[in-house]
């Protein structure tokens, strides 16, 4: 049965209709319109639709609409062309990815950790992408781009 | 330079169906689009004009609007690799003028001329030689135009940043946009007659000596790179069109099983599902993803477990092989009398190498979006063919079986390409447009298909398994007199790289339809001047040959790790044997410089220090460290690598730390985005040498996901990566996309030989065989 349902996602009330146990992920792709979260496994084993909630990277598609209780950041809010996240400035200067498909993982994964601390080693960075996958094989540039980041964002 | 893909400016929402479909004709697809040089000067509908494509006219492959913008229709696309940009570069070049007001529109078979798709890394080699012939022509058109117009004689006139004027003399002059926009060429040039990766053009104007080039070879950014990361950019996976449903596949657990029964019954509580079932082709359709998704999950289907299966398992997989009978057998090379040599050999050696089936992967299974309806076809699709995904649609709804489509319409056809996740040869984008055109075609609307993650692992189409015997003979004086490389494993084709028959793909299969393989091996591809070698190969059939999850096709460097994994690890061992150092031992034995001077680019890298035995070095924390090396060719390109590994032998994690590269891909077009194409190579072959492996029992596949098929993640990439590029200007640029895969394998293989004086001759290195190996030694 269809329950009603209020989010707020990147700043924005909505309110819709779905499934209590359908995921995040498809009430944001479908009912939201957002690009950025996107379906790569629905097993939180890749983090292709990574968004951050309450300040943390969490798995749209296992999170169920029914858990959301505060704001939830994706990748399409989290900057402009105009006036972009340090984290997305970074992977653009650096061409971190190739097809890109996988790369709001990392960028909401990277930001989510470096919002909270950007004095990151690179040892603590691994660690907190495990789990995230690049079929593409662009670690080494998506490395880079969130040592750049970093950078910046002590400053 | 920005890559537009037409339907994103209005979105294909707003431009109707029939507009989308007017004019097609029987020889050439004609479609009504805007001109983009249209797009804001005129109404929609007095825009709306038929695009007509013929490769013998200019038109067909470049305009320049009002505004002065220039676009290349081009008929391959990007994977990611920044092609589009390469080729926005040539464009820029031969038109002299700056790369940023041109645009690229990709792979829409309706507005760009079929240059074969994303093909063996010819992206910039091949279908970019065809825009330099018609940027060149279409310079000298306007130089004669403007000729005309100024009353300047053409050999006074030169063109500055998309300006015609009088050499050193600004004050006559005319711009591109004035002489010629809005408004056709109109203008043939001379084109082969073929379509595909051969088409090739040429001009009475003469392309620029590449001494001249101002921004080809220039590190011009990828554009596309921005709206991607700014989540702007629409993916395939973001088309939404009036009236779309979404569809899911319903798959068996065993591979091959039949349908007996299908119970409608058991979905009918969701809302508005429909069950497509034909054949085995079992599908769901709902308003809503999520209904849908349920839906295959609870739609009860009752499978036979009839023929099903496979002759052999993972686990015996390679004593299979070297039993099976071979379905072809082919010398490919022979040189000298390699018989003889071993005859006459004071000593050989011989050894072993084995490669297990791989899979594609993608980041995400398959997507497309189909609208079938009356006697048209349009497709959104990520495939690398999008050309042949149109076709093949066509093919697939024309073609009659099981008492179907008997009197099937004559299908005009679309067929779009969008951005989707990575695809690394013949994927499983084509197999999810056709599932996606059947269930369109039996519900009557549009459908979305998304493949679910287990389909992705299991049902795309698998990189093939091989065992490879490599023979050395030993001379009395300690040289190779003979050498003698035989593969023998799957072919590299059982299902084709094109997605353009129902043979092809496994909604075809499902169907009905018999699949087609065909017998394409590889052998190495060096230089090495041995006296006497012979290089061949046995090609084994399918393991099923209907609807196979084993079903193999072409992944990235078709069966270019698999083999010089053996033949680079072998060059190794006769190194060793014949007490040389591994870099001297190759350096005495290419006959191309080039390849010289990337193993000694490579070397230099790395800080090589000759060794004729593993050397077995540990670091403070009792880790094995080693550095190996290996090098190939491929069409033209030439790398050699060393790889750095740390190996801790008491948890078997094999680390590669370091790799250095020498890398000659013949004229560079853009070094940025030439070494982020490399890194990638490198480090999705590393993890195809450590940790990927198709496990399989009799009955199935048993990988679906992420933890049973493990890739390479964060922890394990390097520290470093080092490129020494070498430019060759005379030469064409030989394709990037794939070549230094084939060097990742043995590099890390010998290097782990250094570390532990250890050889492992069975890929992947998994933490287990690491363990194994060291413990046996
Ligand atoms: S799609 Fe959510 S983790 Fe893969
Ligand atoms: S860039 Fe393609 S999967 Fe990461």
């Amino acid at each position: 049965m269809n329950k009603t349902f209020t989010i707020t996602v990147d700043g924005v009330e909505h309110t819709l209709s779905a499934d209590p146990t359908m995921p995040l992920l498809y009430a944001l792709r479908n009912d939201l319109g957002k690009k950025g979260p996107k379906f790569g496994c629905g097993l939180a084993q890749c983090g292709a639709c990574t968004v951050i909630h309450e300040g943390t990277a969490v798995r749209s598609c296992v999170f169920p609409v029914a858990a959301v209780t505060g704001n939830v950041r994706t990748l399409d809010g989290l900057g402009t062309a105009d006036n972009p996240h340090p984290v997305q400035q970074a992977f653009i200067e650096e061409e971190a990815g190739q097809c890109e498909y996988c790369i709001g993982g990392w960028i909401m994964t990277a930001t989510a950790l470096l919002e909270k601390d950007p004095d990151r080693s690179d040892s603590e960075i691994r660690e907190a992408l495990a789990g995230l996958k690049c079929r593409c094989g662009t670690h080494m540039a998506i490395l880079r781009a969130i040592k750049r980041a970093a950078g910046q964002m002590r400053s | 330079m920005t890559t537009k893909h037409l339907q994103d400016k209005d979105g294909l929402v707003s431009v109707t169906r029939r507009d989308l479909l007017k004019g097609t004709s029987a020889l050439i697809i004609g479609v009504a689009v805007p001109p983009l040089a249209t797009i804001s000067s005129a109404t929609a509908e007095a825009s709306v004009v038929t695009r007509t494509l013929n490769p013998a006219q200019l038109d067909t492959w470049l305009a320049i609007a009002a505004d002065g913008r220039v676009t290349g229709y081009w008929g391959k696309m990007d994977m990611g690799q920044g092609v589009d940009t390469a080729i926005a570069q040539i464009i820029a070049e031969e038109l002299d003028i700056d790369v940023d007001i041109v645009d690229i529109i990709a792979g829409d078979s309706a507005l760009c001329a079929d240059q074969g798709g994303a093909s063996g890394s010819t992206g910039v080699n091949l279908s970019g030689a065809a825009f330099r012939a018609a940027a060149a022509e279409a310079r000298l058109v306007l130089l004669e135009k403007g000729s005309v117009e100024l009353g300047v004689p053409l050999e006074q006139l030169t063109v500055s940043d998309g300006v015609v004027h009088r050499i050193g003399d600004r004050t006559q002059a005319i711009s591109y946009a004035e002489l010629v926009a809005d408004r056709m060429f109109n203008e043939p040039i001379s084109w082969n007659g073929r379509y595909g990766n051969s088409l090739a053009l040429e001009g009475r104007a003469k392309p620029k000596d590449p001494q001249d080039y101002r921004v080809v070879g220039t590190s011009v950014r990828r554009k596309d790179i921005a709206g991607k990361i700014l989540a702007t950019t629409e993916f395939l996976h973001d088309v939404r069109v009036p009236g779309m449903l979404h569809g899911r596949m319903v798959r068996p657990d065993v591979a091959g099983a039949r349908v007996v029964s299908v119970d409608e019954a058991s979905v009918e509580h969701i809302p508005d599902v429909q069950v497509v079932v034909e054949n085995d082709f079992v599908g769901v359709v709902a308003p809503s993803e999520w209904d849908a998704i349920r839906a295959s999950k609870q739609l009860k289907v009752e499978w036979d477990d009839g023929d099903s299966g496979f002759p052999t398992t993972s686990d015996e997989l390679f004593d299979w092989i070297r039993a099976a009978e071979p379905g072809e057998s082919v010398v490919e090379e022979n040189i000298g009398n390699v018989d003889a040599a071993f005859d006459g050999a004071a000593r050989t050696i011989v050894a072993e190498f084995e490669w297990p089936f791989q899979s594609h992967a993608r980041m995400a299974g398959a997507a497309s979006v189909a609208d079938v309806r009356d006697d048209a076809i349009v497709v959104w699709t990520d495939s690398q063919k999008p050309y042949d995904t149109g076709k093949g649609a066509k093919v697939l709804l024309e073609t009659p079986i099981n008492g179907r489509r008997k009197n099937a319409p004559d299908y005009s056809v679309r067929s779009i390409w969008k951005p989707g996740p990575g695809s690394y040869g013949r994927s499983d984008a084509g197999d999810g447009a056709m599932d996606a055109v059947l269930l369109s075609e039996a519900v009557g609307a549009p459908v979305r298909v998304q493949w679910m993650r287990n389909e992705g692992h299991a049902w795309d189409p698998k990189g093939p398994a091989s065992v490879v015997t490599c023979r050395a003979a030993i001379d009395g004086s300690g040289n190779v007199a003979g050498y003698h490389f035989h593969i023998k494993g799957f072919s590299r084709a059982d299902q084709n790289s094109r997605e353009n028959a129902p043979s092809e793909v496994l909604a075809g299969h499902l169907i009905g339809h018999s699949n087609t393989p065909e017998w394409r091996m590889q052998t190495p591809a060096e230089s090495y001047g041995f006296p006497n070698k012979r290089y061949s190969w046995d090609a084994l059939a399918p393991l099923r040959q209907q609807a196979s999850p084993l079903r193999t096709a072409h992944f990235r460097d078709p069966y270019g790790p698999e083999v010089h994994f053996a033949s680079e690890s072998f060059i190794d061992e006769m190194a060793f044997a014949t007490e040389t150092d591994p870099l001297e031992f190759r350096l005495g034995l290419v006959t191309d410089p080039r390849d010289a001077a990337v193993l000694e680019a490579a070397a230099d890298l790395a800080g090589w220090e000759p060794h004729a035995s593993a050397r077995r070095r540990r670091d403070a924390n009792g880790n094995y460290v080693g550095h190996g090396i290996a090098y190939a060719t491929r069409n033209g390109s030439v790398n050699a690598l060393v790889a750095e590994v740390e190996v801790d032998p008491n948890t078997g994690r094999l680390w590669v730390r370091r790799m250095f590269v020498g890398a000659d891909h013949g004229l560079i077009i853009n070094p940025f985005t030439l070494d982020r194409v490399i890194e990638g190579n490198l480090i999705q072959a590393t993890s195809r040498t450590l940790f990927e492996e198709v496990k399989f029992n009799r009955k199935m596949v048993e990988i679906s996901d992420w933890v049973s098929y493990p890739i390479l993640e964060a922890a394990d990439a390097p520290l470093e990566i080092k490129i020494r590029k070498i430019n060759r200007p005379e030469l064409d640029p030989r394709g990037a996309g794939e070549p230094t895969t084939r060097v990742v394998p043995a590099a890390i293989a010998n290097a782990f030989f250094d570390a532990t004086g250890v050889r492992v001759r069975r890929a992947p290195f998994t933490r287990e065989r690491v363990k194994a190996a060291l413990q046996s030694a």
